[in-house]
């Protein structure tokens, strides 16, 4: 069968994740691998997944979000307390594939919620009020108490005290301190699974009818309108899609760590930022370069710890090579112009 | 019955009316022409009938039913197609991308389908493809199927956008100065390609122009509009030679 461009394209980004999850499983094999590179392996593929999500948000659907990191707080939080609710009663793999049924309804729940004012804007605002919501989430999660005993489920936003549960009472999500004791069913196979999956749904629906939809109101949305295409409902379909995303790997996120707490480290508008600098670095709707600098800028800042002093200087330096390359349209060019001579065609030529 | 009929249209933005008392009906397969100085409203009266804007007063009436409050995408669903007066491509799409955008309405598959590339995804992509084409070729487009939009030259972005309103499979096709920013040679084959669609097609055209070469070329019908109300109207010759029209418009 001949394939043509776009999906041979689609392929050579699965091939390329492929490809990275055996390199790092023969190095783990052979025990090249340090435990602290270990421990890193997850959290690289959540956060290739939620770069994922936030590229179909700026890159395809075009409005920028700052607050995806919310999204992946209520998909950490709703299957974390799905998954201690019934630590004890499920098998564990149906336990934590319903868990990222949970996680993903709930984000993209809320993405619809939040989408319903957030669609309304354009631009800078939409950008302000993402990022609002995102703190909203977090802050609201915080004060959450609620705990589950004989007599069914406490809830309260004052203090553990205020739940008046039996002693015997199983306190599940404890305010500030979070959720502890998550059963750690994530790993590197899981993840890796979930960013194929990603990307399958990403890169298929940018191949769909739906998809052109959805990057046609970016382009220019009074003429989609004219040419017949609703407005609010593709803005908002793309939307709850990247929601639900980011859901899945905060439901990776959350099946990874002991105490699971909404604190600005994970969640707050700094690890937002960082997420978009992922997606900006990685190429504006480029979904293959949102994945490969996700990882190249997660992994890098630990491996130079040995730096020191330097890390932040060489990280630094790493933006500003990996800006000039993706961005430059002279290096575009000597990039299409090699490209050309290998024989793959011109990458821009050709409508991403 | 007219294809188009439009009664009594009013709007006023603020103090000052901008189109008032606008009356028009076409006739299926004519080619209707909007001339008048820069300001007297005619984009004013293309956002109207496109649901842009909604009238203060007036009724306009597609095929006999009345489109006067409807949503812009309602509107084109009904039937009325456009293009701008500055070209609006989808220009980090494909050349062929921006005529499926207009297909979509036509050609459908579900959501999930659409994800998973699963039951009719391939045969009604296939589908959507050849029409596309057959469309493209129409326009002498084919050969830069794969050229990101932005990427075509003037004379072919403002075909391409023709060709997009085309692929909604309109009932009545709105050019806004179609022949804008362009030389006398691409203006001549912008002429063939209307003509072109009015063959192909049988479609109903209104367009707002300024190059009388073009309007008096080819249009049937004329409205003149001065000050947003209707100065002269009908057939091309007679308008053009209207002593009013020559003082408002055409210059003594």
């Amino acid at each position: 069968m001949k394939l043509n461009k776009k999906s041979k394209d689609n392929y050579i980004t699965y091939a390329i994740v492929m490809v990275a999850y055996l390199i790092f499983q023969i190095l783990s094999a052979t025990g090249n691998l340090s435990s602290h590179m270990t421990g890193l392996l997850v959290p690289m593929t959540y956060y290739a997944v939620i770069a994922v999500a936030l590229n179909l948000c700026v890159g395809i659907l075009g409005e920028l979000s700052i607050g995806h990191c919310g999204f992946m707080c209520i998909g950490a939080f709703s299957s974390a307390f799905f998954s201690k609710l019934t630590e004890n009663v499920l098998a564990w793999p149906i336990r934590f594939f319903l868990a990222f049924v949970i996680g993903i309804a709930f984000a993209a729940l809320f993405g619809f919620l939040i989408g319903i004012p957030v669609l309304r804007l354009k631009g800078d605002y939409l950008a302000i009020v993402t990022l609002a919501f995102g703190e909203i989430i977090k802050n609201v999660i915080n004060a959450f108490y609620i705990g589950v005993d004989g007599n069914g489920v406490h809830f309260s936003m004052k203090n553990s005290m205020e739940l008046n549960m039996e002693p015997d009472g199983n306190l599940i999500i404890n305010g500030a301190m979070g959720i502890t004791g998550t059963p750690h069913n994530s790993n590197f196979t899981i993840g890796i699974i979930v960013l194929l999956l990603s990307l399958f749904v990403v890169q298929n629906l940018i191949n769909s009818r739906d998809g052109r939809a959805i990057m046609a109101v970016r382009d220019n949305y009074i003429a989609a309108e004219a040419t017949g295409i609703n407005v609010t409902r593709y803005k908002m379909m793309a939307f709850v899609l990247s929601a639900a995303i980011a859901g899945a790997a905060g439901v990776l996120f959350s099946h990874n760590i002991t105490t699971l707490t909404a604190s600005s480290q994970y969640f707050g508008y700094n690890a937002s930022i960082m997420i978009l600098v992922y997606v900006v670095l990685g190429g504006i709707g480029n979904i293959r370069g949102s994945v490969i600098a996700a990882c190249v800028l997660y992994l890098l800042p630990e491996l130079l710890r040995g730096f020191s002093t330097y890390r932040m200087l060489i990280y630094s330096i790493v933006l500003i090579v990996m800006m000039i390359v993706n961005w430059s349209p002279r290096v575009i060019e000597k990039r299409e112009k090699l490209a050309a001579k290998i024989g793959f065609g011109s990458r821009k030529k050709i409508a991403r | 019955m007219a294809l188009l009929e439009v009664n009594n249209l009013c709007i006023s933005f603020g103090g000052l009316r901008a189109v008032d008392d606008f009356n028009i009906t076409i006739e299926k397969g004519e080619l209707y022409g909007l001339i008048g100085p820069n300001g007297a409203g005619k984009t004013t009266v293309f956002n109207l009938l496109t649901g842009v804007y909604k009238p203060n007063e007036g009724i306009i009436r597609l095929d006999g039913k009345d489109i006067t409050r409807k949503s812009t995408t309602e509107i084109n669903h009904e039937g009325i197609a456009r293009t701008f007066q500055n070209i609006r491509l989808f220009k980090d799409m494909s050349v062929i991308d921006n005529v499926k955008v207009g297909l979509s309405e036509r050609f459908k598959y579900s959501m999930i389908e659409g994800i998973l590339h699963i039951g009719n995804y391939k045969k009604v992509e296939k589908e959507m493809d050849e029409e596309a084409m057959k469309l493209l070729s129409v326009f002498d487009l084919d050969k830069e199927r794969d050229t990101l939009a932005a990427n075509l030259p003037y004379g072919k972005q403002r075909k391409l956008e023709i060709a997009r309103a085309m692929a909604t499979n309109p009932k009545l096709l709105l050019l806004d100065e179609p022949a804008a920013g362009m030389n006398p040679n691409e203006t001549g084959e912008l002429m063939d390609t209307i003509a072109l669609v009015r063959k192909e097609f049988g479609m109903t055209i209104l367009l707002i122009e300024h190059d009388m070469k073009l309007v008096s070329g080819i249009c049937e019908k004329l409205t003149v509009l001065n000050f947003g109300r209707v100065l002269c109207q009908g057939e091309t010759k007679t308008v053009l030679s209207d002593p009013e029209v020559i003082k408002a418009y055409l210059g003594e």
